[in-house]
């Protein structure tokens, strides 16, 4: 088999330098249809060279990055979400489409396009390929994943091919770094424009594929026999009694692992802040701006940086899911389920990352291809039980709840608990889900496809790349609303300044703001104290903790003895059990309406979710305070 | 569900006798058929027709979920899973033999 089927397409013209093009850059478009290797190739060719950033107007993530070449030339890459053909039906779709035919504000239609195809499926992906050369647009048909192909008996003559369409065609595999100079030797050249051949009407489906199954046959495609490892494999994952129990095997060694094996990393970065404030706070004189700095500025960065080893581990799972193949197929197992409540199988795993922290199960969204169904995900994910709201659960739990075993000593009154308040998050979130698709988000005719990609063995560089691309993200969007957040909150605590001196927290603005919340929150069973707590909680919730540690003048902390003993004469157990549900219920969480306001295009999702969050707060936090005052007086 | 049990004993070879499949949603696990047409919205069809379900297109049933909903077929070289309510809407061709133009 010929290995380099490049060079046909490319040595006529690698000679040509690109041409000096003053003022800008030579643009090349990676297209594509999904699970090609788009993204991987595009990581090998720019490096760490790229950055993320949102198309104008539209929600689709496009990512730029510079290729280096030879001699220090750089060409600009642009890679664009996957796509099956120009026809667009989403957002994803359109963006390429209007990219392609330079009708996209900011960027300047391509000069070169890399067309990403599967050779191990290329009688599938070689359809796109009459769309894009029809563009006329210099193009490089790229057969990704040769290795594949060749494992599984294979093979394609590229040259054969490059002739049939006119292009010139590489066999490579970017996995494993095969025949990508190929790759870097067009992107040096002067690319040629394709020379026409006859491609089939675009909008006929069948008469697509049978040109497609034409070419392939013409240059010798030899589709590769039955992915194996995938067929064994998926004789065991979607099998109708082991299927179910792998699945549950694997969200639970999930969970578990954001949530034993975070702590201690999370414990160690507590430590690292609180030590270097108070280095901080050693080494400078005395005045306001030291506890600007120190209880404002550095707590600020603190309550950012303690989720980072959560949603690292969090994302270094996904990641390890998604690239091996099993993500689809546990998509699979969970639709039924999640259809019952409108949703479909895809939901499942942005909303299992939902209980880490909402920001990256958010993020994690982007998979779901159906507009709706993403969004109505993302307006429930926050009802999942979040990290955050764990130390304000287990400071009011342990204040107010004497534990007392229930089933063996493990499983006490306190962790039924808990376990309770799990389930109200996540009956308040699947009963969200029904409202919404049953109203304003009912679904479109867009029927569930969801495809199997064949088993892989995750990269290391594929899963390096994800964790940085993804905490890149994460501490863009968390840190740039936490920070500002955090400085308004300090200032909100110390000022008005009396005599040169900070106040007394109940004379501070938070504490007039709490006064002045009072009589809004009473029916809550809240006093004053609890409202600037609730004010201050809309930062980040476990903020209260500290906030109401500075109100009773205590150390902040959800063991401290201290601060739990003053919670008990100043909240009322229904009042307690109101907290509670509160906070298992509202939207307080600042860097969460900012990532939704991000991913959804504007403030109308977001403003949505914020007040039927907080007014299911309300109510529930009414009722549960009036019941508890009823039976408990 | 008493009818059906019932019905299953009442044949002799143990097997429900079957009329041969007239959509996706009736191939059971390993039996394959010739895709005929697709009766949904235009949108959507054109959807699944870019996947590969196309007229003539051999596909074969695979695993499902529990329960059996979705399911993944195998159409081309590739394996995608489709809900009922959408692989009952892919009407197969009455005993016909694969479409030698159209390669699998």
């Amino acid at each position: 088999m010929n290995v380099c089927g490049s060079c046909s397409g490319c040595q006529p013209v690698a000679a040509a330098p690109l041409p000096e093009r003053p003022g800008r850059a030579h643009i090349t478009a990676v297209v594509g249809p999904p699970n090609a290797g788009k993204s991987t190739l595009f990581n090998l060719l720019t490096g760490l060279r790229q950055k993320v950033a949102n198309f104008p107007g539209v929600t689709v993530e496009q990512r730029v990055g510079k290729a280096r070449l030879d001699g220090d030339r750089e060409v600009l890459l642009v890679d664009l979400p996957g796509i099956y053909s120009l026809v667009p039906r989403s957002d994803d779709e359109r963006v390429t489409r209007d990219v392609l035919a330079g009708k996209m504000k900011d960027i300047a239609r391509p000069d070169s396009i890399l067309l990403v195809l599967d050779s191990a499926n290329l009688g599938r992906h070689l359809v796109l390929a009459a769309p894009i050369l029809s563009l006329g647009i210099p193009t490089l048909v790229i057969l990704n994943m040769a290795d594949d192909l060749r494992g599984r008996g294979g093979e394609v003559d590229a040259d054969a091919l490059s002739k049939q369409l006119g292009a010139p065609v590489v066999l490579i595999s970017a996995a494993t770094g095969e025949n990508v100079d190929a790759v870097r030797q067009y992107l040096a050249s002067r690319p040629p424009v394709p020379i026409p051949v006859d491609l089939p009407v675009l909008h006929d489906a069948p008469k697509c594929h049978a040109w497609a199954a034409t070419i392939g046959y013409r240059a010798s495609y030899q589709a590769p026999g039955p992915p194996l490892w995938t067929r064994r494999l998926d004789a065991v994952f979607l099998h109708p009694v082991a299927g179910p129990i792998v699945f549950f095997a694997v969200v639970a060694g999930v969970f578990q692992a954001i949530f034993a094996g975070a702590r201690p990393l999370a414990k160690g970065v507590q430590a690292l802040v609180a030590a270097s404030g108070g280095w901080l706070g050693t080494h400078l004189p005395d005045s306001p701006l030291r506890s600007l700095l120190t209880e404002g500025v550095w707590s600020g960065v603190g309550a950012v940086l303690v989720f980072l080893p959560q949603i690292l581990l969090l994302f270094l799972f996904l990641g390890i899911l998604e690239d091996s193949g099993y993500l689809a197929r546990a998509a699979v197992i969970a639709d039924r389920t999640m259809a019952r409540v409108g949703l479909q199988g895809k939901s499942f795993i942005p909303l299992l990352s939902a209980y880490a922290c909402a920001v990256p199960a958010v993020l994690a969204t982007r998979t779901i291809e159906n507009k709706r169904d993403r969004i109505a995900t993302i307006l429930i994910a926050p009802f999942m039980t979040c990290s955050a709201r764990l130390p304000v659960y287990t400071l009011i739990i342990a204040a107010f709840l004497p534990e007392r075993p229930l089933l063996g000593p493990l499983f006490g009154t306190q962790a039924a608990a808990l376990l309770g308040l799990y389930a109200l998050g996540f009956a308040a979130a699947f009963s969200t889900a029904r409202l919404l698709k049953s109203s304003v988000l009912k679904s479109d005719r867009q029927p569930f496809v969801l495809e199997m990609p064949a088993y892989r063995r995750p990269t290391l560089r594929g899963l390096g790349w994800r964790l940085l691309d993804r905490s890149q993200v994460f501490l863009r969007r968390a840190g740039i609303v936490i920070l500002p957040m955090a400085v308004v909150l300090w200032c909100l605590a110390h000022l008005p300044l009396r005599e040169g001196h900070a106040p007394m927290i109940e004379h501070s603005l938070a504490g007039m703001a709490g006064r002045a919340v009072e009589p809004l929150i009473k029916p809550l069973g809240f006093d004053w104290r609890i409202g600037v707590g609730l004010i201050s909680s809309l930062a980040a919730r476990e903020v209260i903790v500290g906030t109401l540690g500075t109100l009773h003048g205590i150390e902040g902390d959800a063991r401290s003895a201290g601060l739990q003993e003053s919670l008990r004469r100043e909240l009322s157990p229904g009042g307690a059990v109101a907290l509670l549900v509160f906070f298992a219920l509202a939207m307080q969480c600042i860097s969460t309406i900012t990532v939704v306001r991000k991913e959804t295009g504007g403030w109308r999702w977001p403003a949505l979710q914020f007040t039927y969050m907080g007014a299911l707060a309300y109510c529930g936090a009414f009722v549960a305070y009036q019941l508890f005052t009823l039976i408990l007086p | 569900m008493l009818q059906l049990i019932f019905n299953k004993q009442a044949v002799p070879s143990g097997r429900t006798p079957r009329s041969s499949p007239r959509s996706l949603g009736d191939l059971e696990r390993g039996e394959h058929g010739i895709l005929d047409r697709l009766e949904l919205p235009e949108d959507a069809a054109r959807r699944l027709m870019e996947l590969g379900f196309v007229p003539g297109a051999r596909v074969a049933a695979a695993h499902a979920a529990p329960g059996g909903d979705p399911r993944v077929f195998r159409i081309g070289g590739s394996e995608i899973a489709l809900r009922r309510e959408t692989s009952t809407r892919l009407y197969l061709r009455a005993g016909a033999a694969p479409d030698p133009s159209i390669p699998r």
